[in-house]
């Protein structure tokens, strides 16, 4: 509903009466809201981590599959991986991986609140465990290609 | 003259304006005064019509929450000083509409507090002649964090899923669920898990994290919030195995 109503200065306007409680003005979201702020954009970085951990997997599948397959298929395989977009996709998956794993672990102890003798444990004691499982299992593989 | 020091103010009357504008008023910088001392001076020396929320000045009451250059703060805990030599800009609380100059409208987080159910619910209360339920200091130190709270809203300034999908209960609300679901006293978690274990409730958290940056109170919503997806995760898994049992 419209109505003239006279505001304090004598003048005439028009004011629209809304329902109430009224709705205000809303802002619209950037697309681009993630690129203002370190923190949002770090967030991104982190979420898109998750597509690169997958291409990981689906390269270990075909490694497997062509290892099944027999010497010809593995050293097809090798080609694949020795092409320059092959290892740089590679390159770029490796330090979004290191990204994921390590803000992964920082997290950790946000998630779990464990209290021992009444007491939070500390973020670190829970932290550690999880950069020591790491390294555990990054020497055993490491063994396990480097051996031979 | 004392040096001044630019204030950059949103303005916006619902019954004038389309868009909010921005209009600059010089205030003095003084070494003890905060955001919210430069906007009262506006108000009662320049133009009275400037309306934003105030109460306390100290940190406690939660209304004087806005955007100081970009950042979500408390206005009466935010001084002049640290943005000197200016300008700066104090704009309403993001992901809110904006009501009236710098005062936002709030009543979707009031909804959405009260259903979370954020206080005490006990299957069968004892009678006043028994006394108060107990708490060991332990049992208070659990949860005392996530009790300070002050529904200043900060967080859901800082909240980009709350932004960008309005339905998301948020941080606050979440936060506040946790903190009577981790009280000794409380027998209501399981009334409390079919809200917060939603879509909209904890799993709307993608853990951006900021909301706990900004807590003026230091409370942890996201650390709560994934806390809470933990509990959830483990309730499910026991509904799974034990189809038939009853929730803990």
């Amino acid at each position: 509903m419209d109505q003239i109503s006279i505001n304090a200065v004598g003048r005439k306007e028009l004011t629209t009466y809304t329902e109430y409680p009224p709705k205000g003005y809303r802002v619209r979201i950037s697309t681009y809201w993630w690129l203002g702020r370190w923190a949002y954009l770090k967030f991104i970085l982190r979420e898109l981590s998750s597509v690169l951990v997958a291409w990981f997997v689906i390269e270990t599948l075909l490694q497997v599959n062509a290892l099944i397959a027999g010497p010809g298929a593995y050293q097809d395989f090798q080609g694949f991986l020795r092409n320059p977009v092959v290892i740089a996709l590679n390159i770029i998956s490796f330090f979004f991986i290191l990204f994921h794993a390590i803000t992964w672990f920082n997290l950790a102890p946000k998630a779990m609140a464990i209290r021992l003798g009444g007491k939070r444990v500390p973020a670190i004691l829970i932290a550690l465990p999880n950069y020591a499982a790491w390294l555990l299992a990054s020497v055993i593989v490491g063994w396990l290609v480097l051996r031979g | 003259m004392a040096e001044q020091i630019a204030l950059e103010v949103t303005r916006f009357s619902p019954e004038r304006d389309k868009v909010p504008s921005i209009q600059a008023f010089d205030v003095p910088l003084r070494k003890e005064w905060v955001v919210l001392d430069a906007l009262n001076y506006v108000k009662d020396r320049v133009d009275g019509s400037l309306s934003f929320r105030w109460s306390c000045r100290m940190g406690v009451c939660g209304s004087c929450g806005m955007m100081v250059n970009g950042e979500p703060k408390l206005t009466c805990a935010t001084f002049l000083t640290d943005y000197a030599p200016g300008p700066v800009r104090v704009e309403p609380l993001k992901n809110f509409p904006v009501m009236r100059d710098l005062i936002v409208e709030i009543t979707d987080f009031l909804g959405k507090l009260s259903k979370v159910k954020p206080w005490i619910i006990r299957a069968k209360k004892k009678p006043l002649s028994e006394g108060e339920y107990l708490q060991t200091p332990d049992e208070l130190d659990t949860y005392r964090q996530f009790s300070m709270c002050i529904n200043c809203l900060l967080c859901y300034a800082a909240c980009p899923v709350y932004g960008l999908d309005p339905l998301f209960a948020g941080p606050a609300a979440l936060a506040l669920a946790q903190r009577y679901n981790m009280d000794s006293r409380d027998e209501g978690k399981s009334e409390r898990l079919d809200i917060l274990s939603q879509h909209d409730g904890i799993w709307g958290c993608t853990f951006v994290g900021e909301c706990t940056e900004v807590c003026p109170k230091h409370v942890d919503p996201a650390g709560a919030i994934q806390q809470y997806k933990l509990t959830a995760t483990q309730e499910w898994i026991r509904s799974l195995l034990m189809p038939w049992g009853g929730k803990s």
